[in-house]
């Protein structure tokens, strides 16, 4: 009965029963975190994996911001099927400058992370601003406010990418004064599409899965 | 032991006896009904946008994306943290004997949270989000809601430590759970650097950041759905079946079974993606494991009611209590077979998923909550239930709703599956993506049906319980008193 005799502290003594609950917890994010953050190749790129670019970074806080990962994942799985219907399977090491990482849990339309060059800026401009039109099966909602709206004016660029430079993320400052003007007369329609055409370009396609 | 009965004797004449404080909890009850419509109602309508795409009519706010973590926020946060908060507010005063600590402070978490989750969601339509699941409010409302969490603990185990019996009911450890691990699981996995106000940028990247996000998604399902809900489970369960626990030793067990291993289990929400493979086999190993604590309960919650059975014909909140159970019990099944990599490959990325959480959601979390409102109300008002019919009516609905949905997701999202993995006998794919996805429209269309039940039926129940309650306060209980034996010697 020791095992009961221990218990009747831990529920008879609120700042026990709260330390007990804390330890026992944290134990299984301690063993399976603690490594995981501290694995260099985790934080190591692959191929050309490179920081975004002020356009593309624009263009992916609009895809956050419209919720686009809710729907499609950016994860392809090693399986035979998955790499003949998208491409090669995804590597940790693509993901490093992605905050936070967009993999998504459902795949309501297609996985997007081998997107890059698989159809036109004009097509996406077309399906982004009414996809039935190219897709009549389709049910992704039309996004027709992209259109009008100045890339320049989503958040601050600069102070994004000093933030992100902050994180680890190697802008130079040269990159990080050019921001604005790379932005100048793009509207979020066409930062979005140039974020798509860069999605996963980082391993060529040639390349065994 | 006579002079301890006659100390404990003596005590009780001097003590003062203490009113329990259940204004907060009424409030909490009411806003959790309202988040239940709101966000249920949100859910019916983003199911109609994947029939009818042009239902959000060319408005940002409207889109799919910004609705879908209104709908799961809403659910979780407004709907079941408000029940969590009431029920806790309102057992751990009856476990303790004693009033609630500090109950200003419980009308600011209060009202503070309802505020929370008000403009949390207007921000989510405003395309406020930082696109983790389940986590997807912005820096400001996260720094709101771990001051208000850290409060809602100040509460609770501030009754806790005034209580006047001296073990702390089971009830409370699962309350306790939820309130320690998800202010864990909430600070880590929303560091972040502010930028501007609406956006800040994760401090982890890649697969670093998936691990540390689906540690954090899978436990907020595992101690605020799971662990919170089975809190109400160990107090309203024997209360309303008027019989004690089955085994105290097992629920001992359980707990703490549940506790240590609940949290390995995220990683089986990133199999086969980019994550170090040893990740994954562990946290697919501590899935399987996890059915044993779960179930345990599960057993415990079952056994409790065994004699009583004969309540079901009459009792509507037992009914739901009972068949919440049930479907907790396939849940916990459903969950670690689908944490299995040979079956996850199937599972991963479709409707299934949704059909799962719905299982949890609708039959697990929704029933018990229901139940629980409607053992409440009807306390407080200090009158019968304004409708029984109408609570029977509502109680198949719910049933209803709820198998509907689970069977059309489970067929579409089965479908799903290995029609995306199916190849010819050359090797190459079989259908294309849009086929399959154009073949979902008769599930989703059941599933519209599905929440439309279930919809109405929470409508029902919340006329059924303001008809209750109307022009009432609750009624004024004081703590009984302590049987000697457990009495806390001051």
């Amino acid at each position: 009965m020791t095992g009961m005799s221990l218990h009747k502290k831990l529920e008879e003594n609120t700042g026990l029963l709260i330390f007990g609950i804390l330890v026992v917890s944290a134990i299984g994010g301690l063993v399976q975190i603690l490594p995981v953050l501290n694995q260099e190749s985790l934080e190591t790129p692959t191929g050309s994996t490179e920081p975004y670019s002020a356009v593309a970074l624009t263009g992916r806080d609009i895809y956050i911001r419209e919720g686009c990962s809710v729907c499609h994942t950016q994860q392809v799985r090693p399986l035979i099927a998955e790499v003949e219907r998208y491409g090669p399977y995804s590597r940790s090491g693509e993901f490093v400058y992605d905050r936070p990482f967009l993999w998504g849990s459902k795949r309501t339309g297609p996985d997007l992370h081998r997107l890059a060059g698989k159809y036109s800026d004009d097509w996406h401009r077309v399906h982004l601003l009414d996809p039935r039109s190219v897709i009549p099966e389709s049910v992704m909602p039309a996004y027709p406010w992209l259109e009008d709206a100045p890339a320049s004016e989503v958040g601050d660029i600069q102070k994004k990418m000093q933030v992100l430079q902050r994180l680890g993320h190697p802008y130079t400052q040269d990159q990080i004064e050019a921001a604005p003007q790379q932005l100048e007369g793009l509207t979020e329609l066409d930062a979005l599409v140039a974020y798509l055409q860069q999605l996963g370009s980082a391993v060529s396609r040639e390349e065994a899965p | 032991m006579s002079a301890v009965l006659e100390q404990g004797v003596i005590d009780r004449s001097v003590a003062v006896p203490d009113t329990y404080y259940d204004k907060v909890v009424l409030r909490l009850v009411q806003f959790s009904i309202v988040w239940a419509i709101v966000a249920m109602g949100a859910g019916v309508y983003i199911s109609a946008e994947l029939l009818w795409p042009w239902l959000d009519f060319g408005q940002p706010w409207l889109s799919f994306g910004r609705l879908r973590p209104l709908h799961t926020n809403g659910v979780i946060f407004g709907f079941g943290v408000s029940a969590l908060m009431a029920t806790a507010f309102y057992s751990v005063q009856r476990t303790s004997h004693v009033s609630l600590f500090a109950p200003r402070l419980a009308w600011i978490v209060c009202y503070g949270w309802q505020l929370t989750v008000l403009l949390g969601g207007l921000s989510l339509l405003g395309g406020w989000t930082s696109s983790k699941e389940y986590a997807e409010l912005e820096w400001p409302f996260d720094i709101a809601i771990a001051l208000l969490w850290v409060s809602f603990g100040i509460v609770f185990f501030g009754t806790l430590a005034r209580r006047r019996i001296r073990p702390i009911y089971i009830s409370n450890w699962f309350y306790g759970g939820l309130i320690i691990v998800i202010a864990m699981l909430h600070i880590v996995n929303n560091l972040a650097l502010p930028v501007t106000l609406d956006k800040s940028y994760s401090l982890y990247a890649g697969a670093q950041d998936a691990v540390v996000q689906w540690w954090y998604g899978h436990n907020a399902v595992g101690f605020l759905l799971t662990g919170g809900f089975l809190g109400m489970v160990y107090y309203f369960l024997p209360k309303q079946a008027g019989r004690p626990i089955w085994s105290y030793r097992l629920s001992i067990v359980a707990f703490w079974a549940f506790v240590y291993t609940y949290i390995w289990a995220g990683p089986h929400h990133l199999h086969y993606s980019a994550i170090p493979e040893w990740v994954q086999s562990l946290g697919m190993v501590m899935s399987i494991i996890l059915l044993a604590p779960s179930w345990a309960t599960l057993i415990n919650g079952i056994m409790t009611v065994s004699g009583a059975w004969q309540k079901l014909r009459t009792d509507p909140a037992l009914k739901f209590i009972v068949l919440a159970l049930a479907f907790y019990g396939l849940a916990t099944f459903e969950g670690p077979m689908m944490a299995i990599r040979s079956v996850n490959v199937v599972s991963h990325f479709t409707d299934w998923t949704i059909g799962h959480v719905h299982s949890g959601a609708l039959g697990w979390n929704a029933m018990i909550t229901y139940g629980t409102f409607y053992f409440l109300l009807p306390r407080m008002a200090g009158r019968a239930l304004y409708s029984t019919s109408l609570a029977n009516l509502h109680f198949w609905l719910a049933l209803a709703g709820t198998m509907l949905y689970i069977m059309s997701m489970w067929a579409a999202g089965v479908s799903q599956g290995l029609l995306w993995l199916n190849l010819d006998e050359t090797g190459e794919l079989r259908f294309n993506f849009t086929d399959i996805m154009a073949g979902m429209a008769p599930y989703y269309g059941l599933r519209l049906l599905a929440g439309l039940i279930f919809l109405l039926g929470t409508c029902l129940m919340a006329w059924n319980l303001f008809m209750t309650i109307r022009g009432r306060d609750p009624v004024e209980v004081t703590a009984p008193d302590v049987d000697p034996l457990y009495e806390v010697k001051r």
